[in-house]
């Protein structure tokens, strides 16, 4: 049974299309009010997942709690959910108040009461003026507000959505970011989020599930996957510009552990490993931003290289040159910026880098 | 405007628009001459002396069999047969074309493909088993007998049409509807159908076309005073009895062929609009 506070819980949960396994025995328990956020590659499962809690589609195995109760076989409408599509699905021959009202009309809701409910949510949404237009006269920030709004006045106690910002230009989806997260403060519901994109990842969830394959590879809060992702992908997912990954053997001596590739070494002394490691072939992976430039002895690490290239992007810099014969980048303020060519020296302390076993990626 | 190319486009535009309409031309003015002027034989003269007679014997006194009443029964049993069968054919094939393209039920595929499968038979190969079909349910020689064979001859094609439709509508607005508690039959009237009106609009002039035009099977399914006018056109003009009457057969045969003619020139730019969506997806 799902314990007390939870408000979605996924129980081994599987879902096959013919042959081909989509989800695999997959397990999620959400707060009441969490903010959630699937994340992951197109192609990983994690629209299907929401459809399958949203009860869109019929799963293999497994069962769905949702306030405690079993909705495995339950109708979409009988869940207590409010769905937003990334299309915004909103129906074209409706104005937006008939949009909204849909749900409700056909769940025979008073009329009166319809009415409290959509002045409520249109305030909320700042969408009391268009009410009486049509879909196709809105924007498409404007649609996808309404398309919010269709969920808000179902009364539902945990919001889904599906890619909902996708559509949207950079300036628009960052202003609606903003509201999304503001709504959630407002309402306190639970939301499940999915997006392909780790900034809305990052900004806007209490906890993310990066997902790859049907499987759910880290359940986390932001900082935490962003810091000590448990696996190769994970690290290598979130981060832009990725994570710099270099390949080479953990070996031991008299000082303690360290990492060799080629004539690099990096002693791993304030490295925290999850278990004791053994020697042997092994990823290091450290940030670009933990990287420093030009700054002293001080690190546990320190090596000089030529630059390679230069990236100015405005408020950063991205440094590209070579450890040992692998690629390297580091991101550094705008206003220490080196000349391409010019010899530098970096420095960065292990205790922010990853390591990786070779063979299944996981965290050492 | 007068380029090689433009001449050449127009010339051919030309032709091929007299090549079509010379032998209505004949038969419009064939229809306004009295019989005497006929046998002088000038069948593209215009009529010296404009007549209605034989439009009027045409609807109301040409003689098929013991009936003596013109095209006016046929017209009627024509308008009894199509309007039943056009709007059951679309009401079963929009349903079926919903189903097939939201409700993936299980089997849907195979339904699909026996349904098109369907298509490709030879009408011949089925008529003499409807016969008896018809015989053993006491419907044989009615006009529902009719309604219903047309209906279910017109199902393969419809539902093709009506499923493309569907299918090329996005799914999220369907998912949206089934959130928002709307059913099977909640989601087809109050969503698809006022968004559907093009293909709808494709689906009646097929019928209507297709239904008014039909001989062989009016022929075959039906009895001489349940004829309809396709059939009983066909017997006016191929009396072998007395004068042929070609005024009257050109008139009989213009008022035969005006409904389709009619509902092209209204709707021929929704049935363009309409076939070219029905067409996006396959």
């Amino acid at each position: 049974m799902a314990a007390n506070g939870t408000s979605v819980s996924i129980q081994d949960l599987s879902l096959n299309f013919g042959a081909v396994s989509v989800l695999r025995t997959l397990n999620l328990d959400v707060a009441e009010g969490e903010f959630i956020v699937l994340l992951g590659p197109s192609g990983c499962g994690k629209s299907t997942l929401l459809n399958c809690i949203a009860g869109l589609l019929d799963i293999s195995e497994g069962r769905i709690f949702i306030k405690g109760k079993n909705v495995t076989w339950e109708e979409p409408k009988d869940r207590g959910i409010g769905m937003v599509f990334q299309s915004y699905a909103l129906y074209p021959q409706m104005t937006v108040e008939k949009n909204l009202s849909f749900g409700l009309r056909v769940a025979g809701i008073a009329k009166d009461e319809i009415a409290k409910r959509i002045a409520r949510a249109a305030e909320i949404l700042q969408i009391e003026p268009l009410l009486q237009r049509k879909p196709a006269a809105l924007s498409g920030g404007q649609r996808q507000r309404v398309a919010i709004g269709r969920a808000l006045v179902r009364d539902v106690d945990v919001f889904l959505f599906d890619e909902p910002l996708s559509n949207l230009d950079a300036k628009l989806r960052s202003e609606l970011r903003v509201e999304i997260k503001l709504l959630h403060r407002k309402l306190q519901n639970t939301m499940i989020y999915v997006t392909h994109d780790q900034i809305e990842a990052m900004t806007l969830a209490d906890r993310i599930a990066v997902m790859k394959g049907g499987v759910i590879q880290q359940l986390d809060a932001p900082q935490t996957i962003y810091n000590r992702p448990v696996n190769r992908f994970v690290a290598g997912f979130l981060g832009s510009p990725a994570m710099n990954f270099l390949e080479g053997r953990l070996e031991k001596d008299n000082s303690g552990w360290r990492f060799a590739a080629e004539d690099v070494r990096i002693p791993l002394s304030t490295y925290a490993f999850e278990s004791e490691p053994e020697p042997g072939p092994a990823v290091f992976g450290i940030r670009p931003e933990h990287v420093a430039l030009n700054s002293g002895s001080g690190w546990p690490f320190t090596a000089t290289a030529a630059v390679e290239v230069v990236e100015p992007m405005g408020s950063d810099t991205l440094v590209w040159l070579k450890l040992g014969k692998q690629n390297f980048t580091l991101r550094v303020t705008a206003e220490c910026t080196p000349r391409n060519g010019e010899t530098v020296s970096i420095g960065f302390d292990p205790m922010r880098a990853s390591l990786f076993d070779i063979a299944a990626g996981n965290r050492i | 405007m007068f380029s090689r190319r433009n001449i050449f486009l127009y010339g051919t535009l030309v032709v091929v628009a007299l090549y079509y309409l010379l032998p209505l031309y004949v038969m419009v003015v064939t229809s306004l001459k009295g019989m005497p002027e006929i046998r002088l034989g000038n069948i593209f003269s215009p009529p010296l002396e404009i007549t209605f007679e034989p439009w009027v014997k045409a609807w109301s006194q040409a003689c098929t069999g013991l009936n003596c009443d013109g095209l006016s029964r046929g017209f009627w049993n024509s308008v009894r047969i199509t309007v039943p069968s056009v709007i059951l054919s679309i009401a079963i094939a929009s349903v079926n074309g919903y189903a097939l393209a939201n409700w993936r039920f299980k089997g849907a595929d195979t339904f699909f493909v026996i349904l098109i499968v369907g298509a490709f038979i030879p009408y011949q190969v089925m008529i003499y088993p409807i016969v008896i079909i018809l015989r053993e349910i006491g419907l044989y020689g009615s006009l529902s007998g009719l309604v219903i064979v047309h209906s279910i001859f017109g199902m393969p094609i419809l539902t093709l049409l009506f499923r493309n439709y569907f299918t090329s509508m996005p799914e999220e607005l369907f998912r949206a509807a089934r959130v928002d508690g709307a059913g099977f039959w909640g989601i087809y009237l109050r969503i698809m159908l006022p968004m559907s009106l093009p293909i709808f609009v494709v689906a009646i002039i097929l019928q209507v076309t297709g239904i008014w035009n039909d001989f062989l099977f009016g022929v075959v399914y039906t009895r001489p005073d349940t004829y309809p006018m396709t059939v009983q056109l066909n017997n006016i003009v191929n009396s072998v009895q007395g004068v042929k009457e070609y005024n009257v057969n050109m008139a009989a045969t213009i008022l035969t062929g005006l409904v389709p003619l009619i509902v092209y020139f209204i709707s021929g730019k929704l049935f363009v609009r309409g076939i070219a969506a029905g067409a996006v997806k396959g």
